[in-house]
């Protein structure tokens, strides 16, 4: 009974309103804004016919690609730059100023190199992603706790297993802050770069519809964006709980 | 604190050195990176042109205006749904489902129903900042502690009395919070809004000077762009400390 009970209140606010989407909009003549019962009818034929290997896939795998790109070039430099305080020092400017740039300005100054390919696509992902990585993760190795430090040193523990068991785990509630910031940064700015310069992607296309005035392909767009980004952070939710699983119940005993 | 600064002037300093060099020495194409003194010789250009300052003027208005609505809703929003019992269950997977929905997504319906004006922007930064807001005043609400709550009960205090002084003060610091995350987001969206969308502003001149082929200028606004970002950063939380000086974590970081 406690079990229906949580399922209904979970899901009774987003089924009424996507039912009130549904019926208020079935009648609606209005051009730009499509019955519900339209935009989902042509789903199949917009996106199940070879646009999701076509246009989704290569979104994706930009994302991909330039996320794992910040994580390994954000991750290391961060947690180096927190060891040292004088390198911190003379970073911090530096670093406040480049991260304080709207990651989606680097488009047109990374096309200048790189043209607009996938090269581009992925550097601008992956700017845009390393600050707060990196800054995360220069606050997660200035946050272990001094003890430790003296301890593995004491133990002799070999500087490789210092890196993964007190450098990388202690500042790991850290740089999954960070690292969350930068997945919705780099959803919006594959999105971005696609809708700037490219010949495909989610967000070519999605604008590609827009500009045909094609109404109900491009709720589709909207529609199946909102789903990757919910996807996303649902899979970042589960990967999050397994890493920081340690953390948690930590936190919940004190 | 002398060091720290000095280090921080000799490290920008530096920074500044590479970027004048690795173009001077032909490292870098300076068709692709001019010298930090052709950039910083193109902005003060820049400065005396009033389109700069006409565009800068809407980039501020964008940007303060759909901040504005976005923590106003959101802070009214956030009280109403923590302190009415049962509607934060209700209400929850609604939010987390509606939360990480890229704000880019909605740009083709903003062009489509505002064309390339400022009310496009707006809608993409209100529509980005605005859960920034909500979550942090719900985590804020669920922060208050329950002895306090009781006790303004049992003393009979009114829902607004209530809200006023136990609720508000307990939520102010995660609202601090979400105002300086929702700051930084209301101003990418409104430079991303300009840029792709062309509505007035910042992000269309950059995008305009990289059409022209106006490589320093585009640098130069680019900086500008970063610079802005500084000073909110800073101004914010300056207003943090000072919104929060009676909060313990204040307190004992002046205290040492």
């Amino acid at each position: 009974m406690r079990f229906i009970r949580s399922i209904a209140i979970v899901t009774i606010l987003p089924a009424g309103l996507v039912t009130a989407w549904w019926f208020v909009s079935l009648g609606s003549d209005n051009f730009f804004w499509p019955p519900l019962r339209d935009i989902l009818g042509t789903v199949p034929s917009t996106w199940l016919e070879g646009r999701l290997q076509a246009d989704v896939g290569p979104s994706l795998l930009r994302l991909a690609v330039g996320y794992l790109l910040a994580l390994l070039i954000g991750v290391p430099t961060g947690l180096a730059i927190g060891l040292s305080t004088p390198l911190r020092q003379y970073c911090e400017p530096v670093f406040e100023f480049l991260r304080s740039i709207p990651p989606p300005v680097l488009v047109p100054v990374i096309i200048l190199f790189a043209g607009i390919g996938d090269t581009m696509k992925v550097v601008v992902i992956a700017f845009g992603c390393v600050w707060p990585i990196l800054l995360n993760s220069v606050e997660g190795a200035r946050a272990i706790d001094e003890v430790l430090h003296d301890t593995t040193r004491i133990y002799r523990l070999s500087p490789v297993s210092r890196f993964r068991h007190l450098l990388l785990r202690g500042a790991s509630p850290h740089i999954v802050t960070g690292a969350r910031q930068a997945l919705s940064i780099a959803v919006i700015l594959v999105v971005i770069s696609e809708m700037f310069a490219a010949s495909n992607g989610l967000g070519f296309t999605i604008v590609q519809f827009q500009r045909s005035f094609a109404i109900p392909q491009m709720w589709s767009g909207i529609l199946l964006l909102g789903a990757i980004g919910v996807t996303l952070a649902f899979v970042f939710r589960l990967v999050e709980n397994r890493v920081l699983a340690w953390y948690f119940g930590l936190r919940r005993k004190q | 604190m002398r060091a720290s600064w000095r280090r921080g002037l000799i490290g920008t300093a530096a920074f500044t050195a590479l970027l004048e060099l690795l173009p001077r020495t032909g490292l870098v194409d300076p068709g692709y990176l001019p010298t930090a003194s052709t950039i910083a010789g193109a902005l003060a250009g820049e400065l005396s042109r009033e389109a700069f300052w006409s565009a800068l003027l809407d980039t501020v208005r964008g940007w303060a205006t759909g901040l504005g609505v976005a923590i106003v809703t959101g802070v009214a929003v956030g009280v109403v749904v923590g302190v009415v019992p049962g509607l934060r269950a209700l209400t929850a997977s609604t939010v987390e489902f509606l939360r990480p929905i890229p704000s880019v997504a909605l740009i083709p319906l903003a062009v489509l129903m505002f064309g390339t004006s400022m009310e496009s922007t707006l809608m993409l930064i209100v529509y980005a900042s605005f859960w920034q807001v909500l979550v942090q005043v719900l985590d804020g609400v669920r922060d208050i502690d329950p002895v306090t709550h009781e006790t303004a009960r049992s003393y009979g205090f009114g829902v607004f009395t209530r809200i006023r002084v136990v609720v508000w003060p307990t939520a102010l610091p995660h609202v601090m919070t979400g105002m300086r995350l929702a700051a930084t987001v209301a101003l990418v969206l409104a430079i991303t809004g300009e840029l792709v969308i062309g509505s007035p502003g910042l992000g269309r001149q950059i995008a305009l000077a990289q059409s022209a082929g106006a490589v320093e200028t585009m640098y130069g606004l680019v900086v500008v762009a970063g610079l802005f970002g500084v000073v909110v950063n800073l101004s914010i939380r300056a207003a943090e400390r000072r919104a929060l000086r009676w909060h313990v974590s204040v307190r004992r970081e002046n205290a040492v």
